[in-house]
């Protein structure tokens, strides 16, 4: 097997080192080296959505991004997102919407719906949709997720949802 | 309303001051879940734990003549490579069989294929290994040389006398039989002005929950006890037979559940590879993790449907059902699944067809074979949406024939809401329905006629919209009548045990599991409201055999309905028992006090007289200070099972609105509409999301999910991308509805609220393609209703 290379980068603002195989997946690297089981693996194909999180800025499936690629760049996951409460406003409403049922798509349909909100400050229904389309959930039929969403668009535009 | 209760005891215990009964409040355990700190099998790492990937079968069916392990045994990691044979030593075979399902047979199964693979996925080896990656390097190092036999993909040629026999010893390929025949059907059908017959087609799906199917399994030699941490629906029953193919006793096993990643009952058996990982950790006397990938997953979860079913109706000119007749045919892979069986599908085809009816003439057969492709078991809503669409399709069918309107003949059918207790046809025994207030709600809803009058204008603009509907009915709160009769160790009872703590806040321990229904909630807002705490200070335990009570777990809609009875039960006792102390501590009677906002107060004026936290103290640190003779029992335990009626059934109706594009076939679905009645309701939000996500997992069925096979038995689209689930986008906005007619076997009144929206959908969209068609001249009766389907039955291609 190829040998490790180290990899410098930055995770939810801490400073990472670390000597992973060029093979290993971000996600398996997020989960499995770095204990953040936060970011979770749905189908490690690029499809489902479960394992979304930022890099840089911009959210990208980390199953299909290698964890070399991530050398000198920002990775942020769903806990740093939660700890450092950029999304509260989000989670708070998909507690208040029942937005999440067993939970597993969770992560990743915040991200993507926090991506969204940053581009778009009054999406609608069918937008929101549309933007959810690469997250699967099994369980709640989308419609509250959407429903939290706009929620959220709307109090975060000054108006009262 | 259908029902009123005049149960002054249940007055008193739910309709309390600051009830959450019937309230919308957000479930508990929810911020854990959102922050990406829950902690799922896949999450779950233990010191010395290997991991399993398993070497699967790549033919359909085929003789193992040698497997060669030995390159693969030299990789880097590697700890083990195990065979059938060598496992076979640790872990006895199974046969998934009932003695309630007559006749039923199937063929010793192992955890892993010794000789034989009879479905491409079956495992033939499993490699451990320090991480799964090495596992994986190393299950390509190990040769299987196999020798292909011929494979038995069609159901419709199973039974034939040219067609090999898998299981020789079973003689042939038919798995199970069903017949039933009541009223008289020659005569009626021979009455009838109209006979309408339609052959429905469902493809084989699955469930695809979102995190794969895992297990971590623990032998502590030493304790000679095995922990498995896995994501399950019914951890007794895991427990009980993980004990009994390891020669275990029940109480060397462990079963620890906690957040499972999607279930829908994909979650409710046990499969092959997860009996291997619990027999290879007591092999290798060390943990062993195996986390299915998502090929594995399509490969080897249970898939579900897969009916062909003939059906005959016989109307009255005025509309009048005479009768049903039903054929129907279904194929189940190699084995009946284990331990609930592959035959509960069929039968219950049987059981509901025509349902929601009046009439009384009903004839049905139900043949289940084997074949080589992935083993078919129950997944949400078992038997439902064929049953509904089969009635509901062959309603319609004749509704057209007649020239009547689909809510007409419904209102002139369905069992009138003043008729019950009544049995159906096939037996089943309904307590209370309401199926004409739920039209009639659901017309109302949509506004059916102002529906009709746009599809009209549409219809002129070459537009073509249509309107489905679909009434049906839900088994929930199964007793034992569904598995424990026929000899299964599944529990039918749940148990909760509640008591208050030593700073007044509440433990509950309960036997029903939470996959997110909302589990945790419902129990929390019943122990809050009959105690008389917040529901802040309720902490609900599940998901462990040692810590929890005996129980059945949570599927076929039994959570809220079994399990939300025990914890009213037992909260009572506790009840009783606080204020038993409270009136020794406060020199007065049970009788003058109560429990409110987490005191004890005066019945009389509300004033309050002890906080709970204060009698809690007493209780724990200063017994000393209580009366003679007093001694405090502030748990209680109880335990609950329905024995009047074998399942509680419910009923409702779906309403579906779409559109098909003729050109490219696509439909587009704009509104779905369900009107359901799961009796009492504890959370409606909860409620509404159960019945919104059963929907979309039945509109899958109906419009995109197939699990395709070739004539070989080769799953052609095992990954996510080639299979097809629903996504936001293409999916509507569903409104919900309810009626509430409380089953009086319990004091809580719940009936189930999971099967419903899956049950009824398929039918609803299909109906609403067909209305939507009629110009053409042409119905559908297959699904998933997917272009090509509909641009074929167009004649386009």
């Amino acid at each position: 097997m190829t040998s490790a290379v180290t990899i410098s980068l930055n995770v939810n603002g801490e400073r990472i080192e670390a000597d992973v195989p060029p093979r290993l997946n971000l996600s398996d690297f997020l989960r499995d080296h770095l204990k953040l089981t936060g970011t979770h693996v749905g189908c490690e194909h690029g499809v489902c959505g479960a394992c979304t999180v930022r890099v840089n800025g911009e959210i990208v499936r980390s199953c299909l991004m290698l964890a070399v690629q991530t050398q000198d760049r920002s990775v942020e996951t769903i806990e740093g997102l939660s700890d450092s409460g950029e999304i509260a406003d989000l989670q708070a409403a998909f507690r208040e919407r029942n937005a999440l049922q067993c939970g597993f798509c969770t992560p990743g349909m915040l991200m993507a719906a926090q991506d969204l909100l940053k581009h778009s400050s009054q999406p609608d229904r069918e937008q929101i949709r549309e933007h959810l389309s690469g997250n699967y959930c099994r369980c709640t039929g989308y419609q509250a997720i959407v429903d939290a969403i706009e929620t959220t668009a709307r109090a975060r535009a000054g108006r009262l949802p | 309303m259908t029902s009123e209760r005049v149960n002054a005891e249940m007055l008193s215990a739910l309709d309390r001051p600051n009830s959450y009964i019937g309230k919308t409040v957000a479930r508990p355990n929810l911020d854990r879940l959102m922050q990406g700190r829950g902690l799922y099998v896949s999450d779950i790492e233990l010191p010395r734990m290997v991991h399993v990937v398993f070497l699967r079968s790549p033919h359909a069916h085929a003789k193992i003549r040698g497997i060669d392990a030995s390159a693969a045994r030299h990789m880097p990691g590697v700890v083990a490579v195990v065979a059938g044979q060598e496992l076979a030593a640790v872990i006895t075979p199974w046969v998934g069989v009932l003695s309630h399902l007559k006749g039923l047979k199937s063929a010793p199964q192992s955890a892993i294929a010794i000789d034989r693979v009879c479905w491409q996925g079956e495992a033939v080896a499993a490699v451990v290994a320090a991480s799964r990656a090495q596992a994986e390097d190393a299950a390509e190092h190990v040769s299987v040389e196999y020798e292909e036999l011929d494979a038995v993909t069609d159901m419709h040629t199973a039974l034939d006398p040219s067609t090999p026999v898998i299981h020789a010893s079973l003689g042939d390929n038919l798995a199970f039989e069903r017949n039933h025949d009541a009223g008289n059907v020659d005569q009626a059908l021979a009455d009838s002005d109209e006979v309408i017959e339609a052959e429905f087609v469902f493809g084989r799906h699955t469930g695809v929950t979102l995190e794969p199917r895992a297990v971590v399994a623990d032998w502590n030699a030493a304790e000679a006890r095995l922990t498995i941490y896995q994501g399950t629906q019914a951890p007794h029953m895991v427990q009980n037979i993980a004990a009994l193919h390891l020669g275990l006793k029940e109480s060397q096993v462990r079963v620890v559940c906690k957040d499972v990643g999607g279930s829908f009952g994909i979650k409710v058996h046990i499969y092959a590879d997860e009996m291997a990982t619990y027999a290879l950790a007591k092999l290798l006397r060390r943990p062993v993790k195996f986390v299915a990938d998502r090929v594995e997953s399509f490969n080897t979860d249970i898939h579900a449907r897969d009916h062909h079913c003939k059906g005959r109706i016989g109307v009255k000119r005025d509309g009048t059902i005479t009768a049903f007749e039903i054929d129907d045919l279904t194929g189940i892979g190699p084995y009946s699944m284990y331990p609930r069986t592959s035959a509960i599908e069929a039968n219950q085809v049987v059981n509901l067809v025509g349902g929601p009816y009046m009439t009384r003439n009903y004839r049905a057969r139900a043949r289940v074979v084997f074949q080589n492709k992935n083993v078919m078991c129950q997944y949400r809503a078992v038997g439902h949406p064929i049953a509904c669409s089969v009635t509901e399709g062959l309603v319609d069918l004749a509704a057209m024939r007649l020239g009547m309107d689909p809510i007409e003949i419904r209102r002139r059918n369905l069992i009138a809401d003043d008729a019950y207790p009544c049995v159906s046809p096939s037996g089943l025994r309904f307590e209370q329905l309401s199926h004409h207030s739920a039209l009639a709600k659901l017309v109302k809803m949509m506004d059916y006629e102002a529906l009709r009058a746009e599809q009209a204008i549409l219809r002129a603009k070459n537009i073509h919209r249509g309107i489905g509907i679909a009434s049906f009915i839900e088994v929930t709160n199964p007793s034992a009548a569904f598995y424990g009769v026929g000899g299964a160790k599944i529990s039918s009872q749940d148990g909760v045990a509640v008591r208050l703590d030593a700073q007044g806040s509440v433990i509950c321990q309960t036997s029903i599991t939470e996959q997110g229904q909302g589990s945790e909630s419902l129990t929390a807002q019943i122990v809050g409201s009959v105690l008389g705490v917040s529901m802040d200070r309720v902490r609900v335990i599940l998901g462990d055999t040692d810590n929890t009570p005996y129980g059945g777990g949570t599927w076929a809609s039994r959570g809220a309905g079994i399990g939300g009875e025990a914890a009213l039960q037992a909260t009572k006792v506790l009840r009783r028992n606080i204020l038993d102390v409270a009136a020794a501590i406060l020199q007065s009677t049970a009788g003058e006090l109560d429990i409110v906002s987490n005191s004890v107060v005066n019945v009389v004026d509300g004033a309050p007289r002890i906080e709970l936290s204060e009698l809690a103290r007493i209780v724990y640190f200063r017994p000393d200070t209580l009366p003679p003779g007093v001694q405090p029992e502030l748990m209680a335990t109880r335990h609950f099972v329905p024995r009047e009626y074998p399942f509680a059934f419910t009923n409702g109706v779906q309403a579906s609105w779409l559109e098909v594009d003729t050109e490219t076939g696509f439909v587009r679905l704009l509104k779905h509409w369900v009107v359901e009645d799961c009796g009492t309701i504890i959370n409606p939000q909860l409620v509404d999301e159960q019945i919104r996500g059963g929907v979309v997992q039945g509109l899958g069925a109906a419009l995109f999910e197939k699990c395709v096979y070739d004539e070989r038995g080769q799953l052609t689209n095992a990954n996510m991308a080639d299979y097809l689930v629903p996504m936001s986008g293409e999916m509507p906005d569903i409104d919900v509805g309810h009626v509430v007619s409380p089953t009086l076997e319990t004091e809580l009144g719940a009936k189930g609220a999971g099967e419903a929206g899956t049950a009824g959908a398929a039918a609803a969209v299909t109906n609403a393609v067909n209305d939507a068609l009629r110009p053409f001249g042409v119905t559908i009766t297959e699904i998933p209703l997917t272009p090509q389907v509909v641009l074929t039955a167009l004649g386009s291609i």
